[in-house]
């Protein structure tokens, strides 16, 4: 632990008290390059190494090890300007089991720049949810850019969540590639909102190419103001028994701009795929039922829309 | 004069004794070029639990939405009136804030909101306990749907039992339910009619749209209406009679010229 201060901020902004307190959950929190705190547990093996602009992280989940409460990570910046870089190498072995639970905090940004990079490999039979929370300034100025590439190894489970529905988004790129072996399963899930001049660029991927792999990608955005948002989620099957669904809703208000290409391709007959997607203004039934309660027309679409974004 | 019954009409010299809560006055609606509502005129009196009766297609559901104003609803001619003043100009949300409301056909759903939140949200302050005792009035266990959302994964049914306890919650002065019954099984029915008479005893004025005769018996008042017109109204005792003996065998099935009816 290098410092008290951050730490204590750290934790305040993302509610992680608990998590920190815990001697049997695990935490890493990290102020733009360096380590505030952290606690490991058996089975789980982390490696920092800072240089100029951010971190380097090694995680290695054992073999078989069960990480029986979530794994807190807090990457932050309490600035308002910089740049955070993160190169995470992440491998969860077979038979393993982990929930990452990530806080990115940047309560104060004008001008930050938070760039992930990683490569999550998952054993056979592995189970790993990430879950990934964002709390942003409500400047904008902020550019976000989330790249992962997965593999999934015969019967591993990965589940990811992306949530950025405080403060402003500024501008967020997500990529995400997923390559599923077989009878393996995937779930993403981005929720995002807008406004301002945000801009959001979803591109989540999922390679179906083992036999009974599954997939589903789904995302939920609102925009409002002049933010706009543009989704391109694809899943490809190419194996036997391979199944999926791609699932996008945008809800936009004022002149804000959605923008949905859902993308599936399938090369296996006995494959099948699936894709839905809407998009426009906040459903008209469900204005006028909240409103047939008292509540007026702002308020009726801020429930509707923190009930997609949940 | 459309009303079967002159004789009855003597009952409206009462109206004094009887408060009206809600008056229409030569309510006229076109959607799309039809004419939908022709001219009709009725008063809800306070208190009372009043039936709207009427074939498929009759006008009733476009009855409810253009008393409390939705959208698309509101170029109506004629008007309403609430304790006397106009309404016509108010949005669905003024309405409702001067205590009207409307429990749909066939509720919205949406996604991720929780019921918690939902059926405290025309109750202003709700608490947790106002929220339980609503959702055991309408026969939902909370301990199972508290933690639910309103969303796809209720069934028919438990979605209208939903919407009825967010209208209990809210204590209204005068709620329009349309087919209350409907998607609801024969064991829950009496809860329906139970949460009904709940509204009522609270002073709730309640306004049951139905094609069910036994519904139409859980009302003290009622409207029949065919083709957009009130054809009769009275005791509903009296317009079940009517309904069960006239309307069902009627060839015109909801589709007679104003001339041709009776
Ligand atoms: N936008 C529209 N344009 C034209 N006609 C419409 C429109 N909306 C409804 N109608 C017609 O108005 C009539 C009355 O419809 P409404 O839904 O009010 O009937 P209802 O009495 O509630 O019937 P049900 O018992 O089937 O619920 C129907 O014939 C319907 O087709
Ligand atoms: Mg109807």
């Amino acid at each position: 632990m290098t410092d008290e201060q951050p730490a204590r901020q750290l934790a305040d902004i993302a509610s992680i008290h608990a998590a920190v307190g815990d001697e049997d959950t695990a935490h890493l929190l990290i102020g733009l390059n360096e380590v505030v705190s952290s606690r490991a547990v058996a089975g789980l093996d982390v490696d920092v190494e800072s240089h100029d602009e951010g971190v380097r992280l090694r995680i290695v989940v054992a073999d078989g090890a069960v990480i029986a409460k979530p794994v807190h990570m807090c990457f932050g910046l309490l600035q308002q300007a910089g740049i955070q870089r993160i190169d995470l190498d992440f491998a969860v072995g077979s038979g393993a089991k982990i929930d990452v639970i990530a806080h990115c905090v940047f309560p104060n940004a004008t001008d930050i720049q938070h760039l992930m990079n990683a490569d999550i490999r998952i054993g056979a039979g592995a189970r790993y949810s990430y879950f990934e929370r964002h709390i942003h300034s409500d400047a904008g100025g902020l550019l976000v850019v989330p790249k992962a590439k997965v593999t999934l190894a015969e019967d591993a489970r990965f589940r990811t969540d992306f949530e950025l529905v405080e403060g402003r988004v500024g501008t967020l790129k997500i990529d995400y590639e997923t390559t599923c072996g077989p009878r393996s399963v995937l779930e993403m899930t981005a929720k995002v909102a807008g406004r301002g001049d945000d801009k959001i660029d979803i591109r989540e991927t999922g390679h179906l190419t083992g036999e009974d792999a599954r997939g589903a990608l789904t995302s939920r955005v609102a925009v409002r103001d002049d933010a706009r948002a543009d989704v391109y989620n694809k899943l490809t099957a190419t194996a036997a028994g391979a199944r999926g669904h791609v699932d996008c809703k945008e809800i936009i208000t004022d002149r804000g701009i959605a923008n949905a290409v859902p993308i599936v391709e399938v090369s296996h007959p006995k494959a099948h795929v699936t894709h839905e997607a809407a998009l426009g203004s906040v459903d008209s039934k469900q204005l006028q039922t909240l409103m047939a309660r008292g509540l007026t027309e702002d308020a009726a679409g801020d429930l509707i829309i923190a009930g997609l974004l949940s | 004069m459309l009303y079967r019954d002159a004789g009855r009409d003597a009952m409206m010299i009462h109206r004094t004794e009887r408060m009206s809560l809600l008056d229409v006055d030569n309510l006229s609606l076109s959607l799309d070029g039809s004419a939908i509502l022709n001219g009709l005129s009725f008063d809800l009196w306070e208190g009372y639990v009043h039936a709207i009766v009427g074939p498929n297609g009759a006008g009733k559901s476009t009855l409810a939405f253009a008393l409390m104003g939705l959208d698309g609803y509101r170029h109506i001619d004629g008007d309403i009136r609430l304790d006397g003043e106009s309404i016509r100009g108010l949005s669905v949300d003024e309405r409702a804030r001067r205590g009207m409301t409307l429990g749909w056909q066939e509720p919205a759903r949406f996604e991720g909101l929780p019921l918690r939140r939902f059926i405290a949200c025309g109750a202003d302050g709700a608490d947790d306990e106002t929220i339980t005792e609503a959702m055991q009035q309408v026969g939902l266990d909370p301990a199972r749907y508290l933690g639910r959302a309103v969303d796809t994964t209720l069934s028919g049914g438990e979605r209208k039992k939903v919407e009825l306890a967010s209208i209990l919650a809210m204590r209204p002065r005068l709620v329009l339910l349309d087919e209350p019954d409907s998607g609801i099984d024969v064991d829950s029915l009496h809860r329906i009619h139970d949460a009904i008479g709940l509204l009522r005893d609270a002073g709730t004025t309640v306004v049951l749209i139905t094609h069910s005769m036994e519904v139409l018996g859980w009302a003290q008042h009622a409207f029949l209406i065919c083709c957009g017109n009130i054809v009769d109204k009275g005791p509903s005792d009296e317009i079940v009679r009517y309904f069960r003996n006239k309307c069902i065998p009627c060839d015109h099935k909801n589709a007679p010229t104003l001339a041709e009816m009776p």
